[in-house]
């Protein structure tokens, strides 16, 4: 007979999850839940005492056509900056996996804009876009008022647009760069030989083998261009002018905390959770069935 | 063993702190005070909690910058939630309202009395002390740090249209600017258009004519006041800017755009700009070489009975949940900044006005506005004291008042971009403001101001 200790599997898993669980719940779900129940009730900031006001929150909000704007501006800076952002990325990352001259130097350097916090490289890029005294003031001397974001909203965009891209094509380059040097050569010099061109190569090759990581950097470039801007905007622009530049992390932020709405921010909050989560479904369901996993 | 070992440390730890506990000097009492300020003035601020310190031995104030104001309030509420607040606080001219529903403070005037002090309050500047007080009166919070806007104005500019006073009214304002345009400026006066510049244009145009923002005598009387400036003076003020916005006699200059409009007239590329008079030292420090500019009360239309202007800054709030002893010490640091002299070194130091007219006499025995950097801030004074405080220019008592500037900020740059004409953009300035006091009125059913 052999001598076998066992342990309830049963019990021991969950023993073992216990201190993530915890963690999850504290962080997460507990503060989720919080929001959940501001944005039912009207809470008083100083803590004196809240109402329960049921969906009245919620129907305010979404009957406030600022509030519809600042859905518009966001997903309008989450399209362009995504698209942006990936695009340059990718051709950069396929420029480099071609070893070209000084690629080891890119590899590095490329990667930088990311580690570059949000409200400091809003800071220079403040600087470089200011329409009198910054680099792009050239333009301006040209053509008088042609750049003018501080009453033109489609410049402020642009503005926020170019800063967010900028740094997210630093980290779309590192996952973009992994991808294509998991490709094996063996595969890119076969087609080589078989005399196709380096676009056709791209395209028929290592484009489709990408897949998983341009549809994984999708969901996270769309997702942090919700959550992530808020540094960017607030330097920038503070959400100007005209409220074109005031995208929904921002709304919240300044809605609750310089208003100290915060059952309307946390109505807000619920708002952009599910509106972040509606996106993510659709991505998985219909993008997904296009990408193929090795 | 073990027992007996811990035994004796337990011993031991109790000596120390019995010892702790009674040292042959007192230990001062310690409490917090937290402020908006930053930069050169959190020095300023440093300074005179030191010099609190050092003038006495019972208490001892920690000071700490929250960086700015709306951090200050934001972290005061968090850290009152969690039962940390700090025993004083700075709050901004608008959160006044707020503070006064929310019952989380210990009325300033009541812990001077019970700790023995005696203020004079009919010492205050009645401007500056009605903007705190209750519709009744009373002092919840001490006035600090106080800034009311000037104009300020480069004489060489006007010295070359023939010019050797400001203008005082916007008549001539407007003469004026197309007079530089034609001489050549590029840009006679400097404005912004952001959330912020709702004090100079909105707020201290309306009380200089008299005019309300908003009903219930600007919120002193009922949380159910609503905005009224799409129906005043304001109107043709706002119109009168855009059409010397749009014949290039007024530039908008930001921060974003490069060059904030104290720069801009600092530096002599604009001539005219309306800022707080705590930005004297700043221009003073950072003018171009031998430029002459002064500074002068903000205009009024032509015919119009001046009133006085607004008190811009912040005031200090004790907070309730303190000890006794804290409370004491709290009185006793009030005290200290309501002494003249303190008033002295916190003016000399800042471009901040004393906001006590012992404090005002004091300086001016001391001859501070006859010396060149000074010279010329009596005018805030001067602005400030234009008249006996109307029931409308007592100040600004809205909730979330916050919101209604950037809301401002909003529509005067759809107005500026026509986007909107000047009436529609202030009718939507009555509408969104409108709406924001009504969510604040629902946010303290049954309150009332006091």
């Amino acid at each position: 007979m052999e001598k076998r200790v066992t342990f309830s599997s049963w019990t021991i898993g969950i023993l073992f999850a216990v201190p993530q669980l915890l963690l999850i719940f504290t962080f997460f779900y507990w503060p989720a839940g919080q929001a959940v129940y501001w944005s039912l009730t009207l809470q008083q900031p100083w803590g004196g005492g809240n109402i329960w006001v049921g969906l009245d929150n919620f129907r305010s909000i979404l009957a406030n056509a600022d509030y519809w704007n600042s859905i518009t501006a966001s997903l309008v800076f989450a399209g362009i900056s995504t698209g942006l952002a990936m695009f340059i990325a990718l051709v950069l990352a396929a420029l480099t996996d071609r070893q070209l001259a000084g690629s080891r130097l890119y590899r590095v350097v490329l990667i930088w804009p990311y580690g570059i916090a949000a409200p400091a490289l809003a800071l220079a890029f403040r600087f470089i876009l200011a329409p009198e005294a910054g680099f792009l003031s050239v333009i301006n001397r040209i053509w008088p008022g042609i750049w003018d974001p501080g009453l033109d909203g489609a410049d402020a965009m642009a503005s926020i647009i170019v800063a967010f891209s900028w740094k997210y094509v630093g980290y779309n380059f590192i996952f973009f760069l992994a991808a294509f040097q998991a490709i094996p050569r063996s595969l890119i010099e076969a087609a080589a030989m078989d005399g196709s061109g380096v676009i056709r190569r791209f395209w028929d090759i290592q484009f489709p083998l990408i897949t998983p990581t341009i549809f994984f950097l999708l969901v996270i470039n769309i997702t942090e261009s919700f959550q992530d801007s808020f540094g960017i905007v607030d330097i920038m622009t503070s959400g100007g002018p005209a409220n074109a530049t005031n995208l929904m992390v921002y709304k919240i932020y300044s809605d609750g905390f310089k208003g100290l709405d915060y059952s309307g921010a946390a109505a807000q909050s619920i708002i952009l959770m599910l509106l972040i989560i509606v996106l993510t479904i659709f991505q998985f369901r219909f993008i997904e069935r296009r990408v193929h996993y090795g | 063993m073990t027992m007996i070992k811990r035994g004796f440390a337990a011993l031991a730890a109790g000596a120390l702190s019995t010892a702790l506990a009674m040292p042959a000097f007192a230990e001062p009492v310690k409490f917090d005070f937290w402020f908006g300020l930053s930069g050169d003035l959190a020095r300023v601020v440093d300074t005179m909690c030191k010099n609190f310190n050092a003038s006495q031995k019972d208490y001892e104030v920690v000071c700490t910058s929250q960086g700015n104001y709306d951090a200050t309030l934001q972290n005061t509420i968090a850290a009152f939630r969690a039962g940390k607040q700090p025993t004083v606080v700075q709050v901004y001219d608008v959160g006044t309202a707020t503070m006064m529903l929310s019952g989380a403070y210990k009325p300033a005037d009541k812990l001077m009395e019970e700790n023995g002090y005696k203020i004079d309050y009919a010492d205050y500047f009645p401007g500056i002390a009605r903007y705190y007080a209750t519709s009744k009166g009373e002092m919840l919070s001490f006035p600090f740090n106080s800034s009311t806007p000037l104009m300020y104005w480069n004489k060489d500019a006007f010295a070359k249209i023939g010019k050797t006073e400001a203008p005082k009214t916007w008549e001539d304002v407007g003469a004026d600017l197309k007079a530089m345009k034609d001489a050549g400026y590029e840009c006679p006066m400097a404005i912004n258009i952001s959330a912020n510049e709702s004090w100079q244009l909105m707020e201290q145009f309306s009380a200089l004519h008299n005019q309300p923002i908003a009903t219930k005598n600007n919120g002193y009387d009922g949380l159910d006041a609503r905005l009224e400036v799409n129906k005043t003076k304001f109107v043709q003020y706002v119109t009168d800017l855009k059409k010397w916005y749009d014949a290039g006699l007024i530039k908008i200059k930001s921060k974003d755009l490069g060059q904030d409009m104290v720069q801009a007239f600092a530096s002599g590329t604009c001539q005219v700009i309306l800022t707080s008079v705590g930005d004297h030292g700043t221009v003073g420090r950072t003018q171009k070489e031998g430029m002459n500019w002064d500074v002068a009360e903000l205009p009024v239309y032509a015919g119009t009975e001046r009133k006085n202007s607004l008190v811009g800054g912040a005031s200090l709030w004790v907070l309730s949940g303190k000890s006794d002893a804290e409370y004491k010490g709290a009185a006793a640091f009030l005290n200290f900044i309501h002494d003249p002299k303190t008033a002295l070194f916190w003016s000399t130091n800042t471009g901040y006005i004393p906001v006590t007219k012992s404090g005002f006499d004091y300086m001016k025995g001391q001859g501070f506005y006859d010396k060149a950097p000074y010279k010329g801030r009596e005018v805030a004074i001067a602005s400030l004291t234009a008249s006996e405080p109307t029931e409308i220019t007592r100040g600004i008592r809205l909730g979330n008042f916050t919101q209604i500037r950037a809301e401002f900020g909003t529509q005067m740059q759809a107005i500026f971009a026509n986007k909107v004409s000047v009436q529609e953009g202030l009718d939507t300035l009555v509408k969104n403001g409108d709406a924001i006091l009504d969510r604040f009125q629902q946010t303290y059913p049954g309150k009332t101001l006091p």
